[in-house]
């Protein structure tokens, strides 16, 4: 997939001392699972985005990096529209997932985020028991055989590699559980919904080491079933875990825009653009 | 360069360390001060209402009339209790509905001017003084339909929906966003969310605000006054007709300046204490069976 690349990035403005870019320097792939074209946000007055088109392939594990405030958690929390609770939240531009505008006025907002999971920053499992946490949302149509949730239990905690370590209290508080088992708790309930694209905003911030490379684990074993983009702040994590990179930018006005998307290999050996080298390197940000 | 050596002399005993440590006893010793005098009194007025109490309470007390004549001595406030059960009663299943429905509307709906507006008059419902409340509905109701245990419910419902909508909304405020957001990022409802999500997580608080707003309106005596009036001849079941409380007994017992009424007031006084707090513990003990097996 990495290799259909179809040539949509801007042209790199002419750069003394540098040769010239052999990639674009933002890859655009075919057939993505998710992508944005030209989506503008704004919170009120303020620009928040301009400009961005990103493209998620499908199956694999896309990150965002950047400096604080420049809109990684934005365009993330765009793509499930989570952030239309922002009252003053507006969104120009399309958001693609698959062929259908997630913006169109008969998207059912609630489909959307199922097939859309998001996990956050801070573990939050509800306080309820670890079983009705991982069957939230199949509650949420109706009354499930027991059967059936029972199923849906077991499969979603062994694909998080949670079942060994609780299934002997699936009736236990989930706020009994320690962050990292939290937050693969809500990775389950998110497998649960039936989410093929997750997104995870700075999922491993709030975590050790130690639970922080599971999640990672993690990542890596579901990609392939599901599609993964991730915003950290964590430029390892990026490296580890990512297939694509996306670097984000404060533009002008403060503004967020997307600077670099490629595959991470290649962006984080060698950067098209001078600022994505600037940041990885250390210099800024 | 000065060489550094173990144990340097100098860190203990400095002028300026002594006065901090000074300000931090003093202050110390206010709020420990402060916290007795708020217990002690409490304490003070639990016991002393006791030892008053104890003496006129018997079963009698709990199963029988008032007499006739306050002077006399025997004699109860069962009609008292039943009328404080069933107009209290009454004024929860009105009042508390309603209260956690409108926080519920300006917590998780209630954006902008109008939830503002909302909250406002809200607040100032909370320091009007009850005995307008009670006038109010003397008003609207009692001059048309008459002095009922109904009227004094639809009186004490006035009293308890601002403390029940301003303890819920306070208690639906501290439910962490990232819940929220967690359950509408699963694909629930805004209304799935408050109901399986926030309100459960609230419940312990709300339950708590709930009970106090019962409490208060068990001790209501001047909205009654105008509204339920009162009633010692017989026990009354019918909350269309005029009924006593407890609150109203105690109040019409107290005023006797006869010593077996009064002995009936502290008993009386004693009774409704005990039945707010078997209220309240029954409430936190189910809130927590509750929120336990949800969790």
């Amino acid at each position: 997939m990495a290799s259909e690349v179809s040539i949509l990035g801007r042209l790199q403005e002419s750069d003394p001392g540098r040769e010239r870019p052999k990639r674009p320097s933002i890859v655009q792939v075919e057939s993505p699972a998710l992508s944005t074209r030209n989506v503008n946000a704004r919170y009120g007055s303020f620009l928040a985005l301009r400009n961005v088109s990103m493209s998620a392939p499908l199956g694999e594990i896309t990150a965002i990096i950047g400096p604080s405030g420049c809109g990684k958690s934005t365009l993330l929390r765009s793509l499930n529209r989570i952030n239309d609770l922002i009252p003053s939240f507006t969104l120009e531009g399309e958001v693609m997932v698959g062929d259908q505008n997630v913006y169109d006025s008969g998207v059912d907002v609630a489909s959307l985020r199922r097939r859309v999971g998001m996990l956050f920053q801070r573990p939050a499992p509800f306080p309820m028991s670890i079983y009705d946490n991982v069957v939230y949302s199949l509650r949420l149509d109706g009354r499930q055989s027991k059967a059936v949730l029972d199923e849906t239990v077991e499969r979603c905690l062994q694909q998080t590699a949670l079942w060994d370590e609780v299934k002997d209290r699936l009736k236990a508080a989930a706020t009994g559980l320690s962050g990292g088992q939290q937050q693969r708790l809500c990775l389950a309930r998110t497998l649960a919904a039936g989410s093929d694209i997750i997104l995870m905003d700075e999922p491993c911030a709030a975590l050790d080491p130690i639970s922080t490379l599971r999640i990672e684990e993690l990542m890596r074993e579901l990609c392939g079933t599901v599609t993964i983009i991730i915003v950290t702040h964590n430029l390892q994590q990026a490296a580890r875990v990512s297939d694509y990179t996306a670097f984000m930018l404060m533009g002008e006005g403060r503004a967020g825009e997307l600077v670099e998307l490629g595959r991470t290999d290649e962006m984080f050996a060698d950067p098209v653009d001078k600022r994505t080298e600037d940041y990885i390197t250390g210099r800024f940000g | 360069m000065t060489q550094l050596a173990v144990g340097t002399p100098g860190f203990r005993n400095r002028p300026a360390l002594r006065r901090r440590r000074a300000k931090s006893a003093v202050l110390v010793g206010l709020l420990i001060a402060a916290v007795v005098v708020a217990v002690g009194v409490l304490a003070w007025v639990l016991v002393y209402v006791a030892i008053q109490g104890v003496g006129a309470l018997n079963l009698g007390f709990l199963t029988q009339t008032p007499p006739g004549n306050p002077a006399a001595a025997g004699g109860g406030f069962y009609n008292g209790i039943v009328g404080s059960l069933i107009i209290v009663g009454i004024a929860a299943l009105i009042g508390i509905p309603l209260g956690i429905g409108a926080a519920i509307y300006l917590v998780e709906y209630g954006r902008g001017r109008l939830a503002d507006t909302i909250r406002f008059f809200n607040d100032v419902l909370i320091g009007v003084p009850t005995i307008v409340t009670g006038a109010f509905i003397y008003a609207i109701w009692v001059t048309r339909f008459g002095f009922s245990g109904f009227a004094g419910s639809l009186a004490l419902a006035i009293v308890m929906l601002p403390l029940v909508t301003r303890t819920t909304e306070e208690m639906l405020r501290l439910v962490p966003n990232e819940l929220r957001e967690g359950s509408l990022a699963l694909g629930a409802t805004r209304s799935q969310t408050v109901m399986r999500v926030c309100i459960p997580t609230a419940l312990p608080g709300i339950i708590t605000g709930a009970m106090l707003a019962v409490a208060r309106a068990m001790g209501e005596t001047a909205p009654l006054l105008l509204t339920a009036l009162g009633n010692d001849l017989f026990t009354e079941y019918n909350p269309a007709k005029r009924m006593s409380t407890l609150s109203l007994q105690i109040f019409d017992n107290a005023v006797t300046g006869f010593q077996e009424g009064q002995g009936r007031a502290w008993a009386g006084a004693l009774t409704l204490i005990a039945i707010v707090l078997i209220f309240t513990f029954v409430a936190r003990f189910f809130g927590r069976r509750v929120r336990t097996s949800n969790a």
